[in-house]
C-alpha cells in the first residue's frame, strides 16, 4: 500500500521535471557522426568512385546484406559494376565499414528508412553513391597501391620509385 | 619400401620416409611450415630462405642452428624445432624484407583471398610495416588472352620460370634484370608460347600472374559455388575445380588427382570453359509450332508434351548419340531409340580406330599407364601423335619422363633427387630417350630424336623396331637407311629401358600405327621385357562410347538409305564436323523430325525442328572414360534456368510422357548408372566410384561454397526480397550452399581446397596422404582396362608399302591444333583469339617447287570442291604430303586418306 502510494507520488512529481520527449519530426535529436545508420559509398578527393570493388564489406557483412560485381574501366581501375545492399536485412553492425580498405562504404547518422514495401528497401549503386568524400577526406587507395590507372602511370604512387630499368646493369637503377 | 627414419620435431618423435627432405615431411605430417619456392613437383632450390627451421646435434645442444627445411634430407636422429623462436623470428624476418617492396595491392589483387604470400605473412606473424622507404615498382607486359601480369607483386621465389622453363619446357619467359630489381617475363610482350603457361596462376604464390579470364568478371574464391569436374576438352580427362557466381562460371582450377593430372592442367582445359558462358547457349526449348517454318521458344512441359506426341506417332525414331556426352546421356537416349536404332556419331573410320584401342588395351597383356605413371617412363616412342596438340597433358608428362634416366646420374654423388637445382646442374642438357615420329614438326621434338613421313611410313617404322625387337614380328620391307638406322636405335633404347612407353593413337587416322604400336609392345612383351602401350582419344568420352560399342555415323547413313524413318535425335552432337557436308545433309534430308539436344548453337542445331536446351559440364552430372580407361564422375557445379537440364533427365522425361512408364523408376544419376551396369557389366563399379546420393558425413551434405560465402540476402534482392529456397541436388551427397560439413569430404567429392590458413591452391598439401601422394581415401576414379597377363595375342601383319609422292598430288595429313581443333573451347573468347586462321601445310620443297611463300594462297580441289587456302610452311613435312587442320573453324570436313590436286597459286 504503501510502496503504491510512493509510486504515485514520484510520477507526479515528475510533472515538474524537464520534458524528455522530442516532437519527432519537427524537431531532432542530435547524433554524432559515428552513428551506424544508412549506408552509403563515398568518392575520392578526385570525384572518382573510391570502391575499388574487392569484396571485403561483402564477405564481413554478418547477414550478407551486401552483393556486387566486379569490373574495370579500359585503363584498369577496378570499380564496382554493381553494389547493392538489401537494408531489410542490415543490422547496421557496420563491419563493412571497418574491413573497408578504402573508406568508400561508411554508415551515416541517417536512419529514416522506414518503407512500406521491404523491395524499396534494396539500395542500389546509384542510390547509395554519394558525391563527396563523407567522414574521412583526403584518402585515395589507387594513390597508394600498385596499380597503374587512368592518370597515374607506374611508379606515380605516392609510396613508388620510378618503374626500373630493366634493361640496366647499374646498381642505382 | 622407402626406407624409415625417426625425426624429432619440437619434442615429438614422428617415423617418416627417409627419401624426402625436411620441408616435404613437416607438411606430410600436416605440420605448418611457411615455404614459397619449393614446390611439390619441383622440388627444393633453397631460394626464398622462407623455410628456416632450427636443427641440433644431439639433445645437449640447446642452441641449434637455422636450416633451411627443404634443403635439409631427412636423417635418422634427427631433432629439428620449427617452434624455436629464433627460427619464427628468422621467417617473420624474411616475409618483412619481402614485404618492403610489395604494393598495398590486396583489395585490387585477384590473388587475395587465395594469395599463398598472404597466407605464409599471418602465419609468420609479421603485420606491421616498419620499412618507411619507397618501393621498387615494374611496368607490365602484355602476354596474351589467359595471363594478366603485375610485377610488382613479385617475392623473386623464381617458381614461375623454373616451372615454365624447366617443367614444362618454354623459353619465352625468363628472369632478367640484376640485384634488387630481377624481372620475371618475356624479353618483349606477346602471348606466351607455352600451352601450359596457365599453371602459373597456381605456381606463382602471388597475383603476379592471375587468370585473365577470370579477372573478366572477378569473384573471390570464397564467393564461388564449386564442383568436382571433369575436363571436357580432350580425351584425357584432366581433373578439374569449376566455380560458379550469379550463373556464370567463372573460372576453372586444377583438381589434384595423384594419378591422372597432379597439380597442372594445360590452357585448352584451363580456359577453354567459357563457352558455358556464350551468347549462342540454348537456353529454352525451341519448337516447329503448326504452320509455322521458324522454331519459337517453348516451355519445358509444352517442350515435353509436343516431343513425346512426336516420338509417339513417329514409325521409326533413330538416335545418334556422342563421345561429348556422359556415359548416362548415351545410355538413356540408347534406351529410348532401343539398341537397334543407336548410332554413335561419328565416322566409321574413327569409331573403329578407338575400338581397335581399347580391344588391343582390354585383350591384351599390356598395361596402359596413368597420366602421372608416364611421367616416371625412361624410354618413350610416340608414333604419329603430335602430343601437344591432341592429348596435351601427355605432352607434359613426357617430357617429366625425359629426365628420369639423367637424373639417375646424381645417385653415385648422393645428391638427392628433390634437390632440383643441384640435379639440373649436373644433368646438364642431358636428356632421356624419347623418339617422335609424325609427319610435321612438333613442339616435343625439342627433347626428342625424330623421325618424319606420311602415317605409312611411321607404321612401317613401328613393324620394323618390332621386328628389330623380336625376330618373329613381321617386319616392313624395303626400308631405307634412316628408318633401318632408326629402328635399331629405338629397339636398344627399348631393350635397356626399365620402364618403356610407346605412345600412338588415331589421329592420323591410321590402323597400320595403331597396330604398329601394338606390335612393338607385343615384341616387347615375347622378348620378356616390361612394357606399356597408352593411346590418345580425341574426346572426353571417346573411350567410353567403345566400351558401349555399336554402330557409328556411317551406318546410321546406310540405314535411312534402306529404310524410311521419320524421326532422328541427335544428343550433343555437331554432325556438321563429323563427315562431308553433302553427306550429313543427304542424311538429315531423309527425316521429318530432328530433334536436338545440345547446349550451343552450331550448324545441327540450325537444321534441328525441335531444340531441347541441356546442360553443359557444369550443369550435369554425368561420367567418363578417359583415354586410360579410368572412369571418373563430374559434378552439377550449379543450377541454370530451369529449362536447361541434364541430357539424361530430359530424354527420360520424355520417355516416360511418352508412354515408357518403366523409366519413371530413374529418378537420380544413380539409377541410370545401375541400370546401364546392368546392361554392360564391363562398367561394374563406376556407381561406387563416389558415395551415393543419400551419403552424408555426421548427417550433413557436402557443401559447394566455403563457409566464407558472402552476399547471400542481397544477391537475389533486386528480383525479389525473399530470399529463394536453395536448389536441392538428388543427383548427389553435395548441396549448394555453405551448409553442410566442413571437414575435408571423400577424395571424389572435393569442391575446392581449403584448410585453417590456407587459402591457397597450396592447401592441397592437407588433403594428400604425403605430400605429392594420393589424396586421402585413394585418388578418385576407377580404371575399367587391366590387362590380362595371360593373353597372348597375335601380331598384326598389315605392314604398309612406303610411300611414293604422285606428281601434281598431294597427299593430306590431318593437323590439330591445341587452340582450335576442339569444338567447345573456340566458343571461349580468350581460346578465340589463338585460333589460327585456315591454312594449308607444305613442305620447303614443295613450296619452292610451286615457287609459293607463306604469303601465297593455293587453290585446292577437295571433294568435288574447290577451296583457297594460305600456304603454311613446316619444315618437318616431306615432300608430296600437305598438312591440313582438320576441325579448325573455317576449314570443311573431309575423309581421310584423301588427296588433293593444286589447281592454282596465288602467289
Ligand atoms: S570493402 Fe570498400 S572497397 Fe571493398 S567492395 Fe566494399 S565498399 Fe568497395
Ligand atoms: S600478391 Fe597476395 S599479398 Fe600481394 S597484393 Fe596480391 S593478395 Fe595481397
Ligand atoms: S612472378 Fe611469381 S612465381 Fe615468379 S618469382 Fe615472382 S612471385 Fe615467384
Ligand atoms: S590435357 Fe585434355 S583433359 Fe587435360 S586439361 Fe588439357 S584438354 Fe583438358
Ligand atoms: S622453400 Fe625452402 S628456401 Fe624456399
Amino acid at each position: 500500500m504503501f510502496s503504491n502510494l510512493r509510486s504515485i507520488w514520484i510520477a507526479f512529481l515528475h510533472m515538474f521535471h524537464k520534458r524528455e520527449t522530442i516532437q519527432y519530426p519537427e524537431e531532432k535529436i542530435y547524433l554524432p557522426p559515428r552513428w551506424r545508420g544508412r549506408i552509403i559509398l563515398s568518392r575520392d578527393p578526385d570525384g572518382q568512385e573510391r570502391c575499388v570493388a574487392c569484396y571485403l564489406c561483402q564477405v564481413a557483412c554478418p547477414v550478407g546484406c551486401i552483393s556486387l560485381q566486379a569490373t574495370q574501366d579500359e585503363t584498369g581501375r577496378r570499380y564496382p559494376e554493381f553494389f547493392r545492399i538489401n537494408f531489410s536485412r542490415c543490422i547496421f553492425c557496420g563491419y563493412c565499414e571497418e574491413a573497408c580498405p578504402t573508406y568508400s562504404i561508411q554508415l551515416t547518422p541517417d536512419y529514416e528508412m522506414s518503407e512500406f514495401h521491404r523491395e524499396n528497401m534494396v539500395y542500389e549503386k546509384e542510390d547509395l553513391l554519394i558525391s563527396g568524400e563523407g567522414k574521412y577526406h583526403g584518402y585515395n587507395f589507387y594513390r597508394v597501391s600498385g596499380l597503374a590507372i587512368g592518370g597515374k602511370d607506374k611508379g606515380e604512387g605516392i609510396e613508388d620509385l620510378p618503374p626500373v630499368d630493366v634493361r640496366s646493369i647499374r646498381p642505382d637503377k | 619400401m622407402a626406407k624409415m627414419a625417426k625425426i624429432i620435431i619440437d619434442g615429438k618423435t614422428y617415423e617418416v620416409d627417409s627419401s624426402k627432405n625436411l620441408l616435404e615431411t613437416i607438411l606430410s605430417l600436416k605440420l605448418n611450415l611457411q615455404y614459397f619456392c619449393w614446390h611439390p613437383a619441383m622440388g627444393s632450390v633453397g631460394a626464398c630462405r622462407q623455410c628456416a627451421v632450427k636443427k641440433y646435434r644431439d639433445e645437449n645442444d640447446k642452441a641449434g642452428k637455422l636450416f633451411m627445411a627443404c634443403m635439409e634430407p631427412v636423417v635418422d636422429g634427427m631433432r629439428v624445432s620449427i617452434e624455436d623462436p629464433e627460427a619464427k623470428e628468422f621467417r617473420a624476418g624474411v616475409i618483412e624484407w619481402l614485404m618492403t617492396n610489395h604494393p598495398h595491392d590486396c583489395p585490387v589483387c585477384d590473388e587475395g583471398g587465395e594469395c599463398h604470400l598472404q597466407d605464409m605473412t599471418l602465419m609468420s606473424g609479421h603485420n606491421y610495416r616498419r620499412f618507411r622507404y619507397k618501393k621498387r615498382t615494374y611496368r607490365n607486359q602484355y602476354l596474351g588472352p589467359f595471363l594478366h601480369h603485375e610485377m610488382n607483386r613479385c617475392i623473386q621465389c623464381y617458381r614461375c620460370v623454373r616451372f615454365y622453363r624447366d617443367y614444362a619446357g618454354g623459353d619465352d619467359l625468363n628472369v632478367f634484370g640484376v640485384h634488387s630489381s630481377v624481372y620475371f617475363g618475356r624479353h618483349e610482350d606477346g602471348v606466351l608460347e607455352n600451352e601450359f603457361a596457365g599453371n602459373l596462376v597456381e605456381v606463382c604464390p602471388t597475383g603476379v600472374f592471375t587468370d585473365n579470364t577470370l579477372f573478366q568478371h572477378y569473384t573471390r574464391k570464397w564467393d564461388l559455388t564449386s564442383a568436382p569436374s571433369v575436363c571436357v576438352h580432350c580425351g584425357v580427362g584432366c581433373n578439374t575445380l569449376a566455380g560458379e557466381r550469379y550463373g556464370k562460371l567463372r573460372r576453372i582450377l586444377t583438381r589434384y588427382n595423384g594419378q591422372v593430372n597432379g597439380y597442372f592442367l594445360c590452357d585448352r582445359g584451363r580456359f577453354g570453359y567459357e563457352f558455358v558462358n556464350s551468347e549462342k547457349r540454348i537456353r529454352k526449348p525451341m519448337l516447329r509450332l503448326s504452320g509455322e517454318n521458324r522454331l519459337s521458344e517453348a516451355d519445358e512441359e509444352t517442350a515435353i508434351t509436343e516431343i513425346s506426341a512426336i516420338i509417339k506417332s513417329s514409325r521409326k525414331v533413330m538416335g545418334i548419340g556422342s563421345p561429348r556426352a556422359s556415359l548416362e546421356a548415351n545410355f538413356t537416349l540408347r534406351s529410348l531409340v532401343s539398341e537397334r536404332n543407336f548410332y554413335w556419331g561419328v565416322p566409321e573410320q574413327e569409331f573403329s580406330l578407338l575400338t581397335k584401342e581399347m580391344n588391343i588395351l582390354r585383350q591384351g597383356s599390356i598395361r596402359t599407364p596413368s597420366l602421372r605413371e608416364i611421367e616416371k617412363c625412361d624410354v618413350v616412342v610416340i608414333l604419329g601423335e603430335d602430343l601437344t596438340n591432341t592429348a596435351p597433358m601427355i605432352a607434359l608428362a613426357v617430357r617429366q619422363s625425359v629426365r628420369q634416366v639423367p637424373v639417375q646420374s646424381a645417385t653415385p654423388y648422393k645428391i638427392p633427387h628433390w634437390q632440383d637445382a643441384a640435379v639440373r646442374e649436373l644433368v646438364q642438357d642431358e636428356k632421356g630417350p624419347v623418339f617422335v615420329a609424325t609427319p610435321y614438326a612438333t613442339k616435343l621434338d625439342s627433347v626428342a630424336r625424330t623421325f618424319r613421313g606420311s602415317a605409312d611410313e611411321i607404321a612401317r617404322l613401328g613393324y620394323a623396331i618390332a621386328g628389330a625387337i623380336s625376330s618373329d614380328a613381321p617386319k616392313a620391307d624395303n626400308l631405307n637407311e634412316e628408318v633401318c638406322v632408326l629402328s635399331e636405335s629405338i629397339s636398344k633404347a627399348l631393350n635397356k629401358a626399365e620402364r618403356p612407353l610407346i605412345i600412338a593413337g588415331q589421329s592420323l587416322k591410321s590402323e597400320a600405327i595403331v597396330n604398329a604400336a601394338a606390335n612393338i609392345a607385343y615384341a616387347m612383351r615375347k622378348a620378356g621385357k616390361n612394357v606399356e602401350l597408352c593411346y590418345t582419344v580425341p574426346e572426353c568420352n571417346s573411350m567410353g562410347m567403345v566400351m558401349m560399342g555399336g554402330k557409328a555415323l556411317d551406318q546410321a547413313f546406310h540405314a535411312v538409305e534402306k529404310e524410311a524413318m521419320d524421326t532422328l535425335i541427335i544428343m550433343e552432337n555437331d554432325l556438321f564436323r563429323r563427315d562431308e557436308k553433302q553427306a550429313v545433309d543427304r542424311f538429315l534430308k531423309r527425316f521429318k523430325n530432328i530433334i536436338v539436344l545440345d547446349y550451343i548453337e552450331n550448324a545441327t542445331t540450325e537444321r534441328a525442328t525441335a531444340i531441347i536446351p541441356v546442360g553443359s559440364f557444369a550443369e550435369s552430372d554425368g561420367t567418363f572414360v578417359n583415354n586410360e580407361g579410368r572412369a571418373q564422375r563430374f559434378y552439377q557445379v550449379f543450377v541454370p534456368n530451369k529449362e536447361i537440364k541434364e541430357s539424361w533427365r530430359w530424354v527420360r522425361n520424355i520417355m516416360v510422357t511418352s508412354g515408357m512408364k518403366e523409366f519413371s523408376r530413374w529418378k537420380n544419376l544413380l539409377d541410370y548408372t545401375q541400370a546401364l551396369i546392368k546392361e554392360m557389366p564391363y562398367f561394374t563399379g563406376i556407381d561406387t566410384i563416389t558415395p551415393p546420393p543419400g551419403f552424408r558425413i555426421a548427417g550433413r551434405k557436402i557443401p559447394r561454397e566455403p563457409y566464407r560465402y558472402s552476399g547471400r540476402t542481397a544477391m537475389h534482392a533486386d528480383k525479389t526480397v525473399h530470399e529463394p529456397k536453395p536448389p536441392e541436388d538428388v543427383d548427389s551427397p553435395m548441396s549448394f550452399t555453405m551448409e553442410g560439413y566442413r571437414g575435408q569430404p571423400p577424395s571424389s567429392l572435393i569442391p575446392f581446397f581449403w584448410s585453417p590458413g590456407w587459402n591457397s591452391a597450396q592447401a592441397i598439401n592437407k588433403y594428400q596422404i604425403e605430400v605429392g601422394g594420393p589424396l586421402h581415401g585413394g585418388d578418385p576414379g576407377k580404371r575399367l582396362i587391366e590387362p590380362l597377363p595371360n593373353a597372348k595375342p597375335s601380331y598384326f601383319t598389315d605392314v604398309p608399302k612406303a610411300f611414293a609422292p604422285r606428281e601434281g598430288e598431294w597427299m593430306l595429313v590431318p593437323v590439330y591444333h591445341i587452340f582450335g581443333s576442339d569444338e567447345l573451347s573456340v566458343h571461349s573468347p580468350g581460346v578465340r583469339e589463338l585460333v589460327p586462321k585456315p591454312y594449308i601445310m607444305l613442305s620447303p620443297d614443295d613450296a619452292a617447287r610451286l615457287q609459293v611463300t607463306s604469303d601465297s594462297e593455293l587453290e585446292l580441289g577437295i571433294g568435288g570442291q574447290v577451296e583457297r587456302l594460305p600456304v603454311k610452311i613446316n619444315l618437318g613435312l616431306r615432300p608430296g604430303l600437305a598438312g591440313y587442320p582438320v576441325t579448325l573453324p573455317g576449314m570443311s570436313v573431309v575423309r581421310f586418306p584423301v588427296s588433293v590436286k593444286i589447281s592454282g597459286v596465288k602467289k
